[in-house]
């Protein structure tokens, strides 16, 4: 446990703590530390381990056979530009291309600040809109290369790493 | 806490008398409903809201008009759509800039504001009430019941709206009453199969048992397919009734919901209707002073396909990986956590309410000999009317295309219809004619699934869509069984030769022989089906095929390999936009002198040369 800080692991007891009364939680916890740490690294796996009795291989398991958990830490905002038919030929290459310089970061990459992750996504269903990115979630339509370097000023206002 | 029948009749009714007054416009109150489904939501229909209400506040209105939001209307290439009663006005593609407007005339002075009518495009006349457009009028709603018309976050307008009155009556019928009422409404599971839903009830029932669960299916993963998000947004508390009413049925005193981790909005308003539920004793021990107990839990997917098999799905709710299991044992024998279960999805749950409410016969009227009721569809591709619709089984193809639909835009050519998603197949002009039911699409070759319906016209190739959902499916394979994990990968790679232009006509010997395999020897039926797209378009398609191996070409102009842009020089003006926008700088010419040539060996082939001309002068060839 040598990585972990004395907080972060009260942090994730407490997580562990919150379905002490569930049977079978392991998928509720992961799926909390991943949102809140925005990954699940071996040293976490190892103390739900010795926190819930469940073996180290098997929380390994099942961290990586869901694409929604990452042994890789995820930045604060998650830049998701749709590279499905309908977008890419209205541009959303250029679109991924752009940020991808700005950030300096290929896709699913994180920022050396932690502040952002950028993803190429197959279709997300907006073709309506394209090109259409998502950033946490949030959908955001037709796209312009234009735009790029504000959405990314925006972000970056708001900032703060954690 | 609502302790006995007769105090929630009693707020039944008054719930009914106040959703009533709100529709009617008693006491000459207006009311403001804005679509809050996540498509609209997407579209700003929340800044809509926020609007409204700050302007009702400005002008002094809160006593005479409210706003809310409700589930999803299903016309999703119209939206943001806003609805004025008591007049039942619809204004459809509304913006938050439309808000003022819409405030002053309609709102203030009973003026229409016509702009924002939605208008009928072939007659091009505009028409006010939601009930008079051409895409609702074959519509049933039975499981979009309350979508579109309550406020999903307010139990009350969900009691208003008929919620508790099929588990009301069911408390009053034995166990096997209950199940004998769902097999004479002759409900077939909605998540695919088509497996009668009180067969599998009566499976669990029969198991002795002290524990017994009710699972839900909300892991909706076909791409394309969005009716139980919108169900979940739009009603849950119906959805969380049929489980109930599972449950009594079954001797079961949990439920659990296994939602998708990528619906939050249908997460975040089931978890409202569970805590309201709670708060009014309709869930948790002796509901309604009986000795039935019963509550529901949520857990979430974690993006995985697969757990859309219910036996993947338990494990995934175990917290295993979300790998299937061989069956027998049937889940209803060894489910959750090895316990009797019964797994049925959204959409069958929320149908069950209904026939409780309003009888069997009242189901069991509509549909075809075997297949009876509504089933949803997520209506979407080259179709005019893009959008969620339920329609009675037996309706069919060309009237959901064509009526419901509005036909095929641009006035292309229909060339297929695609249901079931990645387990369905493709359904051509010659099917049109056919009643939809369960049994007639898997006579075609296809099958019902979820409800995903893609419409396809004369510009898509079909050997390129079947390599599409073979990529999907290659992906989410699990891995536990090679046929399956294998399998897939092998026939992708066959596909992508062939739209690469290297396939040989021995290739397509080796799809069939190997879609036959992949479908007798996988664990579960993600592998099963995994070919059926393959199989589906050889069969309907097989020159497309033909001509991808032999012609070395793509006759819809899909395969990029297959194909190339190319500029008419007569047609050319020699105006440099088309060269300026390419990204790779394979476009050259001379301004108002020479015509622009594409050099072939450089074009990557992304159209953004086509978009940009003015002229059409660039063509695929």
């Amino acid at each position: 446990m040598a990585h972990l800080s004395a907080s972060a692991v009260k942090q994730i007891e407490e997580i562990i703590a919150r379905y002490k009364d569930e049977r079978t939680p392991l998928m509720m916890i992961l799926s909390d530390i991943q949102n809140e740490y925005g990954y699940i690294p071996l040293d976490v796996q190892e103390l739900i381990s010795e926190k819930t009795g469940i073996p180290v291989a098997e929380i390994y398991g099942v961290v990586t056979f869901y694409s929604f958990f990452s042994l890789k830490p995820k930045g604060k905002y998650v830049i998701g530009v749709c590279l499905g038919t309908a977008c890419y030929v209205k541009g959303s290459q250029q679109v991924i291309d752009k940020f991808s310089e700005i950030l300096n970061i290929k896709p699913g990459e994180t920022s050396e600040d932690g502040l952002f992750t950028l993803d190429a996504l197959r279709c997300i269903g907006a073709c309506g809109i394209a090109p259409a990115i998502t950033i946490n979630g949030k959908v955001y339509p037709k796209v312009a290369v234009s735009q790029v370097p504000g959405i990314v000023e925006e972000y970056r206002k708001l900032g703060g790493a954690n | 806490m609502i302790k006995c029948e007769k105090e929630l009749q009693a707020k039944i009714a008054s719930c009914t008398a106040d959703l009533d007054a709100k529709f009617k416009g008693a006491n000459g109150k207006r009311s403001i409903i804005v679509c809050g489904g996540t498509g609209c939501l997407s579209s700003d229909s929340a800044a809509i809201i926020e609007e409204f209400e700050k302007q009702i506040k400005e002008r002094g209105l809160e006593d005479k008009v409210s706003v809310n939001k409700v589930g999803c209307f299903g016309f999703c290439s119209q939206g943001p759509f806003v609805k004025i009663f008591p007049e039942d006005t619809l204004y459809r593609t509304v913006s938050v800039k439309d808000v003022t407007e819409i405030m002053e005339k309609d709102i203030m002075n009973n003026e229409v504001v016509e702009k924002l009518l939605y208008v009928d495009p072939r007659t091009g006349e505009k028409v006010q009430k939601q009930e008079d457009i051409e895409f609702y009028k074959k519509q049933l709603r039975i499981a979009l019941h309350g979508c579109g018309t309550i406020d999903p976050e307010k139990i009350d307008e969900a009691l208003g709206d008929g919620a508790y009155q099929g588990i009301m009556r069911a408390l009053h019928m034995t166990q096997q009453e209950v199940i004998d009422e769902v097999l004479k409404a002759g409900l077939r599971g909605r998540g695919g199969g088509g497996f009668p839903t009180g067969r599998k009830w009566q499976f669990a029932l029969n198991q002795q048992s002290e524990e017994k669960y009710v699972v839900c299916n909300g892991d909706e993963g076909d791409p394309g397919a969005f009716m139980d998000r919108s169900i979940l947004e739009g009603n849950p508390l119906a959805v969380i009734e049929g489980m109930m009413i599972a449950g009594y049925a079954i001797g079961a005193q949990n439920g659990y919901f296994y939602v998708r981790a990528e619906y939050p909005i249908a997460v975040n308003r089931l978890r409202a209707a569970i805590k309201q539920a709670r708060e009014l004793g309709l869930l948790g021990k002796n509901i309604l002073g009986t000795d039935f107990s019963f509550d529901v839990h949520i857990r979430l997917g974690a993006g995985a396909f697969v757990c859309g098999e219910e036996t993947a799905l338990l494990n995934s709710i175990e917290g295993k990986r979300g790998m299937p299991r061989p069956r027998p044992p049937f889940p209803a024998v060894k489910g959750l956590w090895n316990k009797p279960s019964i797994i049925n999805n959204v959409e069958t749950y929320a149908c069950v309410p209904y026939i409780l409410r309003n009888g069997a016969e009242n189901f069991a009227k509509y549909g075809t000999e075997k297949s009876k009721g509504t089933k949803v569809f997520a209506l979407g591709g080259k179709v005019n009317n893009v959008g969620l619709v339920e329609i009675p089984m037996g309706t069919t193809l060309r009237e959901l295309i064509y009526e419901i639909g509005g036909g095929i835009p641009d006035g292309k050519k229909f060339k297929a219809i695609q249901t079931g998603g990645p387990s369905g197949g493709c359904l051509t002009e010659k099917d049109l004619d056919t009643e939809i039911d369960f049994d007639n699409l898997v006579a075609l070759g296809s099958m019902m699934g979820s409800g995903g319906a893609i419409v396809m016209d004369e510009d898509n190739c079909m050997v390129d869509v079947a390599k599409f959902y073979m990529e999907f499916i290659y992906d989410e394979s699990c891995g536990k069984c090679s046929p399956c994990r294998i399998g897939t990968k092998r026939m992708l790679e066959i596909l992508e030769k062939i739209t690469d232009g290297k396939g040989t006509m021995e290739d397509l010997a080796e799809l069939e022989e190997l879609a036959e395999h992949v479908k007798s020897n996988s664990l579960c039926g993600l592998g099963q089906t995994a070919a059926n797209p393959i199989v589906s378009t050889m069969k309907q398609f097989r020159d497309e095929y033909i001509a991808h191996i032999v012609d070395k070409k793509c006759p819809a102009k899909i395969c990029k390999n297959l194909m190339e842009y190319y500029i008419e020089p007569d047609k050319c003006k020699k105006c440099s936009l088309c060269a300026r926008q390419c990204p790779v700088n394979a476009i050259s010419g001379v301004v108002g002198k020479e015509p622009y040539v594409i050099d072939q060996s450089k074009c990557i082939k992304c159209g953004m040369c086509v978009s940009s001309c003015k002229f059409g002068a660039i063509i695929k060839r």
